[in-house]
């Protein structure tokens, strides 16, 4: 049997459905500890990465970020902290907003440094206060890239929140998990299906948020380039 | 922190990093050598590309225990099953920088070559392809990185890695063995990535003063975003 005909014929099944631990229910608790996480990165990475973005200062730091960000082994972070913490709310809070972080601030800051210098000059040319061209010009013309870096930090958020089954949390990677440990195979396909469709939504809502976001100006912009 | 731990467990953590090391590396290069057609036949047709493009990016965003957990009634719980994901995961990041690095080449460099006879292959051999490798490096160096992170997740459905360490650790609640795991993924990764900037300046020495071309191709504009995860 293929892996779409297993995940199918556990998908199919009523009872997968109903009670504390069916699929509507993990799939409301996955959404909610990805939408925590990636909100509280965002509340801490996009003042800052504009901040740095429109200073130029710390550039330094953000570069080597990116670039040790991607070494963080995510599945050791959460054990460890899950190993030294216990098992809290905070033990997969914090690896999940801490991983969430880079890629928002990267992008915010590539985004606001990027923003062309004679389009600021026009800004103040215009009459425009210092804190007005950051958010009527600066931001704007840097929301491409800022909706790419959170999308990015959401798709991995989500991929980490599957992980983070592993240490006890609930979501769509209790069924990956639980499935691995008791072997039974239709239910990790299922799982891995559910959690795979969830990521591909993820990634078509951030589409749409594009589309209400960046200013039709840049849009045409990007279609005409 | 039981420092004692490592010297009894050497060979232990020895073999775990060669595995580690091997499902890391093996993507990224069979990543390069794929991407590389891949992304030469975008630049040539570039109707090509953005459906390449929009592609690997709806791939990328799958999560890779995902992936190995799809491949496990193909491939069984073997390193196979680890290495088709993220040779996947390799391309993804790794097309765009092939792209991105031939259509770098500036048009009088390439007029140039056509200019001294150079046909169109082997324009791309000589001209091209030397020119491109700054920016094909970069990825690589996202890829590998990537990879021999995401190679301990592999250990969840049992092939082995310095992941072993983390659920054997979070088993015993013994943190030394999570912290000796966290580091040495850590080290292999810098490790290996300092390998391809060396590889990079030896291939193109004429950019060794450049160091702000480095820095350029480190930090291109979403690089992070489509280049990641996992």
């Amino acid at each position: 049997m293929s892996f779409l005909s297993f995940a199918w014929n556990w998908l199919r099944a009523a009872h997968q459905w109903q009670g504390s631990d069916g699929i509507p229910v993990r799939i409301l608790e996955h959404l909610g500890y990805s939408g925590l996480s990636l909100l509280i990165a965002a509340l801490i990475a996009l003042p800052l990465g504009v901040a740095i973005g429109h200073s130029g200062r710390g550039a330094f730091l953000v570069v080597n970020l990116a670039n040790a960000w991607r070494s963080i082994p995510t599945l050791g972070l959460l054990v460890l902290m899950a190993v030294l913490l216990g098992f809290s709310a905070l033990s997969w809070l914090i690896p999940l907003v801490v991983l969430a972080i880079p890629p928002i601030l990267v992008n915010a800051y590539e985004g606001v440094l990027g923003v062309d210098r004679d389009l600021k000059d026009a800004a103040r040319g215009m009459g425009m206060t210092p804190w007005q061209i950051l958010l009527k010009v600066e931001v704007p013309v840097a929301s491409p890239l800022i909706v790419l870096g959170l999308r990015t930090a959401a798709i991995f958020v989500v991929a980490t929140a599957t992980i983070a089954a592993e240490i006890g949390l609930g979501g769509l990677g209790r069924y990956i998990i639980d499935g691995l440990a008791s072997q039974i195979y239709p239910e990790v396909a299922g799982g891995a299906a559910l959690v795979a469709l969830l990521a591909l939504a993820v990634q078509v809502a951030f589409v749409l948020i594009r589309r209400v976001v960046v200013p039709v100006g840049l849009r045409m912009r990007a279609r005409s380039s | 922190m039981i420092w004692s731990y490592i010297p009894a467990n050497a060979a232990l953590i020895r073999q775990l990093t060669i595995e580690n090391a091997v499902l890391g590396i093996v993507p990224a290069v069979l990543g390069l050598i794929i991407a590389v057609p891949v992304g030469i036949a975008c630049v040539r047709w570039g109707w090509l590309y953005p459906p390449v493009l929009s592609s690997t990016s709806v791939l990328y965003a799958l999560p890779s225990l995902a992936l190995f957990i799809v491949l496990i009634p193909y491939t069984g719980l073997t390193d196979t099953t680890v290495i088709i994901p993220l040779t996947l995961f390799s391309l993804c990041v790794l097309v765009p920088n092939v792209v991105d690095g031939l259509r770098s080449v500036p048009e009088p460099v390439r007029q140039a070559a056509t200019a001294m006879g150079f046909g169109a292959l082997r324009r791309l051999v000589q001209v091209e392809l030397p020119l491109a490798i700054p920016v094909i490096i970069a990825g690589l160096r996202v890829a590998t990185v990537s990879s021999i992170s995401l190679a301990s997740v592999g250990q969840l459905i049992g092939v082995s890695s310095l992941g072993y360490l983390f659920i054997d650790g979070l088993q015993r609640d013994f943190p030394t063995e999570l912290y000796v795991g966290f580091v040495m993924v850590i080290i292999l990764a810098l490790a290996a990535d300092l390998v391809l900037v060396l590889a990079r300046r030896l291939l193109t020495p004429w950019q060794r003063r450049d160091a702000r071309a480095e820095l350029r191709v480190s930090v291109r504009p979403g690089t992070l975003g489509e280049g990641v995860v996992r």
